[in-house]
């Protein structure tokens, strides 16, 4: 096992407020590791630093041996990190089919001028995006809602349509941020099956932050636990869970 | 110099008020209000009814024009921007110039588009700071009293949103309406008071600039488009940012007038404000004073 | 109801998705290339002038619409474009339909260089800007005497090939309009179903989520305007022969407002839209000024009628129809579609409370 992705001291601050404060973790390929923690530990902050959407004040953060600190926010899906958000950050306005098209947009090498007159090479290229999208639509159990508008659906759908959005940029690393937030036990059972699959049959690598302890004990191989946007401990999840400072954490005292 | 900088102050003091206007809104309710102008011409015209045609002393005048065009912008909201809460920005951005045109129209048909004017306690007159050879340094009353008229309103305002209980609860509406209606502030009667304090400020600006311009017409609420920008270059947030842009293009539209060589003078100063506007933004894309803006995910 | 089958992904992709469209879209073909026979030369010219706006609110609407960025300054360049097609006639011989590319080109390459700065805001601030950048056009219109003729105006050359000149009120005009729209929708039609038009959906709908799918935002958002602005332009270049007579006060915010109000009318995020809302843009003149006689004289007569009229329509589908007429079409159209199933709530807008994000 090597490592797929590493964070070195990571510290970001607000203000004067450090919300993450030298975090050091590496995420082990084909493996589920999860960030758990009080809100407000920070959590969310790393995820966003990963994908560039916070700068980090200090600290490195490598992707496959490579230095990723300092890319754009829009390369870091092109080389094969995707993230679902906390809130859901669906195109409200398009339909799912289009939502993951635009999961597509990373492994398009078309131009624009080309696109104006719709030259063969570009339907050709759709048609392998449509190709690999009725994939994951499969895989999710999308198909009912192909053609539906966001706005319409329901909220746990939308959460699957998300996590469906990322798996079309086919990443190697999948960011998931609280992915069974505000759903049901039923439809948060059926998240941990997909988490299984994405990481047993899809070979991906998952790091995820979530609350839900019940999913987090079932699906995850090693758990961080964070507090106050220190890391407080390591393990598997049932290590994690008996912590006394972990205990703390939660429990106040 | 003196006396184009009074000038400048004077005419920056009226954009800073109408932009002030847009201000109140948009930190209040984050909508636009692209018909504040309109509303400013809809004062100036009640204004003139009431003393001109009215015979009112101007006193009695001005204070029933500002009630009526507050109580005006109060019922806007209440029966028209209401409805449309929780669309895009810029539904309420094409509502409002769409409102606008309906002002400019009703007015044409009300009071015609011929100039008026109507007199006012100092009318025209001129001081004369220092006699000298190369010529008198004169300033005009009119601008002194915008000035005057500006820094009190002002003072005003600022002790309304600081000591006032309904203006404190004005800023609590603000940033988080929900939030603020679970506390008990009536969310829906602040807004609408809001654009009633907003269109009252406008009038204001209008009667005080009436003076200055000597007569004015149905298209004058297009000077709303400068103050505009005036409120842009403040950071479209900020209520003393609103007054320091039009300040600064109330000036420089002066300086440009009188030195920049003739054609050019014509040709830049009656757009030098959106120049000034452009530069700022292409250095401050928010503005002077932003708040800055970031999305939480 | 209609069910469709889907045999291949093509089927996906294509401009019309299934048969009913080639009836629809064909008929609708027919009706308006025999326009001439039926109708008098005064409506014809009147319709080619709806479609130089049409083409004008396309590029629009691929900027609002589907972008989600304001611009109250399209006028601006919709006057460069019929002021380029003027200039690039009067000092190259040239035909006019060589000359039309060049001059969206060059509209287009104004709008990429304006972008860049530009687009560096957001929101309100964009629509301010450009509104500031259209004025400040303007005034360079009126004021660059040896391009634009300034105040007394510039004429444009005759449309013409091969010596057949073109009547700009005539039945063969109107041919040149359709053609150049038709070519128009169809490219952007092109563009919405490629990587890059749904990049501008995406920006449209959640930027930060896009950034983090790998569109490259600021690029989009660029390319974007570039195209609008180019298509604009295209849109000025017919425009400018349809006039024959170029005066600078022709491109001012009022023309800016009128583009906004055609796609607005027409529906905010579909092509069909703002073709819609061209032809009740040119429409409402007309309708007023039969309307007049019998109106009241007061009211008839009384300055600035017409703006008036048209900001109350803005304001009576901004209140009771914001996805415009083609919204409504598409909601007749479910109607029948599902009949009799449909629920007034299809449709409905979800209540959004205002929650600031401005940091203090």
């Amino acid at each position: 096992m090597t490592a797929i992705l590493s964070a070195d001291s990571l510290t970001i601050r607000f203000g004067g407020l450090a919300a993450v404060d030298k975090v050091s973790f590496e995420v082990q390929e084909r493996e589920v590791y999860t960030i758990v923690g009080p809100n407000g530990a920070g959590k969310t902050t790393i995820l966003n630093m990963i994908s560039r959407i916070n700068h980090p004040s200090e600290g490195r953060i490598c992707f496959l041996g490579n230095d990723i600190t300092e890319m754009p926010a829009y390369r870091i899906a092109g080389i094969g990190i995707a993230r679902t958000f906390q809130n859901i950050e669906l195109f409200e306005h398009a339909s799912v089919l289009h939502n993951l098209l635009v999961g597509r947009h990373c492994k398009s090498r078309t131009n624009v001028l080309q696109e104006l007159a719709f030259l063969p090479s570009v339907r050709k290229a759709e048609m392998v995006h449509r190709e690999k999208i009725e994939e994951v639509m499969d895989f999710l159990d999308l198909q009912p809602y192909r053609d539906q508008y966001i706005a319409n659906l329901p909220y746990g759908v939308r959460k699957i349509v998300e996590l469906g959005r990322a798996l079309c940029t086919e990443p190697k690393l999948l960011l998931l941020d609280e992915p069974a937030s505000g759903l049901n036990v039923e439809e948060t059972e059926n998240v941990a099956f997909w988490i299984d699959d994405i990481k047993n049959d899809l070979g991906i690598t998952i790091l995820m932050v979530e609350h839900d302890m019940s999913l987090v004990s079932e699906v995850s191989d090693r758990v961080l636990a964070m507090n106050d946007g220190k890391m407080i401990a390591e393990g598997t999840s049932a290590e994690v869970q008996s912590d006394p400072e972990v205990l703390r954490a939660y429990l106040g005292a | 110099m003196i006396q184009i900088v009074v000038a400048g102050v004077a005419q920056g003091c009226v954009y800073g008020m109408i932009a002030l206007g847009f201000v109140l809104i948009y930190k209040a309710t984050e909508q636009v209000n692209f018909a504040q102008g309109d509303i400013m011409m809809l004062g100036m015209f009640t204004a003139f009814t009431l003393i001109a045609t009215g015979g009112l002393s101007w006193w009695l005048g001005i204070v029933l024009a500002i009630a009526v065009t507050g109580a005006f912008g109060f019922f806007l909201d209440k029966l028209m921007l209401r409805q449309i809460i929780g669309q895009p920005q810029f539904a309420v951005v094409i509502l409002t110039i769409a409102l606008g045109f309906i002002f400019r129209s009703v007015a044409g048909g009300v009071w015609g588009a011929d100039p008026v004017s109507f007199t006012t306690p100092y009318g025209r007159t001129i001081v004369t700071l220092n006699e000298s050879e190369t010529g008198n340094t004169v300033i005009d009353v009119s601008d002194l009293v915008i000035i005057l008229g500006t820094i009190i309103l002002v003072a005003v305002m600022y002790a309304f949103f600081r000591f006032t209980r309904i203006g404190i609860a004005m800023q609590a509406a603000s940033q988080n309406q929900l939030a603020a209606c679970y506390m008990g502030i009536p969310v829906k009667y602040i807004f609408s008071l809001i654009w009633g304090i907003s269109a009252a400020v406008s009038c204001v600006a209008g009667i005080l600039l009436a003076p200055k311009i000597a007569t004015f017409d149905p298209d004058v609420g297009f000077l709303a488009i400068t103050a505009f920008a005036a409120a842009v270059i403040g950071g479209f947030g900020s209520l003393p940012g609103a007054l320091l842009g039009g300040l600064i293009i109330g000036v420089t539209e002066q300086l440009a007038q009188a030195y920049l060589p003739g054609d050019f003078a014509r040709a830049v100063a009656p757009v030098s404000g959106f120049v000034i506007l452009l530069v700022v933004l292409l250095v401050r894309p928010d503005g002077l004073f932003a708040q800055t803006q970031r999305k939480k995910v | 109801m209609r069910f469709v089958f889907k045999t291949s992904y093509n089927q996906d992709i294509q401009l019309f998705k299934h048969e009913g469209y080639w009836w629809s879209y064909g008929i609708l073909f027919v009706v308006v290339a025999t326009a001439p026979l039926y109708l008098g030369d005064f409506e014809i010219a009147e319709l080619s002038q709806a479609m130089s706006f049409a083409v004008a609110g396309l590029g629009l609407m691929l900027l609002v619409g589907f972008t989600g960025q304001v611009s109250l300054g399209h006028a601006a360049f919709f006057g460069i474009g019929a002021y380029a097609q003027a200039w690039l006639l009067s000092v190259l011989p040239i035909s006019f339909l060589v000359a039309m590319p060049i001059a969206a080109a060059m509209t287009g390459i104004i709008g990429l260089l304006l972008a860049i700065p530009l687009l560096r805001m957001t929101g309100i601030y964009l629509a301010i800007g450009t509104l500031a950048l259209s004025i400040v056009l303007e005034q360079i219109l009126k004021n660059w005497k040896s391009v634009t003729g300034g105040f007394d105006g510039k004429a444009v050359e005759p449309a013409s090939i091969m010596g057949y000149q073109f009547n700009p009120d005539s039945w063969d005009f109107y041919y040149v309009s359709l053609a150049i729209l038709i070519l128009v929708l169809v490219i952007c039609a092109n563009l919405l179903r490629s990587p890059t038009g749904r990049a501008m959906v995406a920006v449209r709908d959640s930027e930060i989520s896009a950034r983090s799918m790998g569109v490259n935002v600021a690029r989009t958002r660029i390319t974007a305007f570039a195209i609008s602005t180019a298509i604009t332009g295209l849109g000025g270049a017919l425009f400018a022969h349809k006039l024959q007579y170029l005066a600078p006060d022709g491109f001012n915010l009022i023309i800016s407002i009128t583009f906004l109000l055609m796609i607005v009318v027409g529906g905010l995020g579909s092509l069909q839209g703002a073709v819609l809302g061209a032809l009740v843009v040119t429409l409402i003149p007309q309708a007023i000024t039969v309307a007049k006689d019998y109106l009241p004289d007061a009211i008839a007569h009384q300055p600035g009628l017409e703006p008036g009229i048209f900001g109350l329509i803005l304001v009576v589908f901004i209140l009771y129809e914001p996805l415009g007429i083609y919204g409504r079409w598409r909601k007749l159209k479910l109607f029948f579609d599902i009949f009799p199933i449909y629920r007034k709530a299809t449709f409905k807008r979800q209540k959004v409370f205002l929650k600031t994000e401005r940091m203090r």
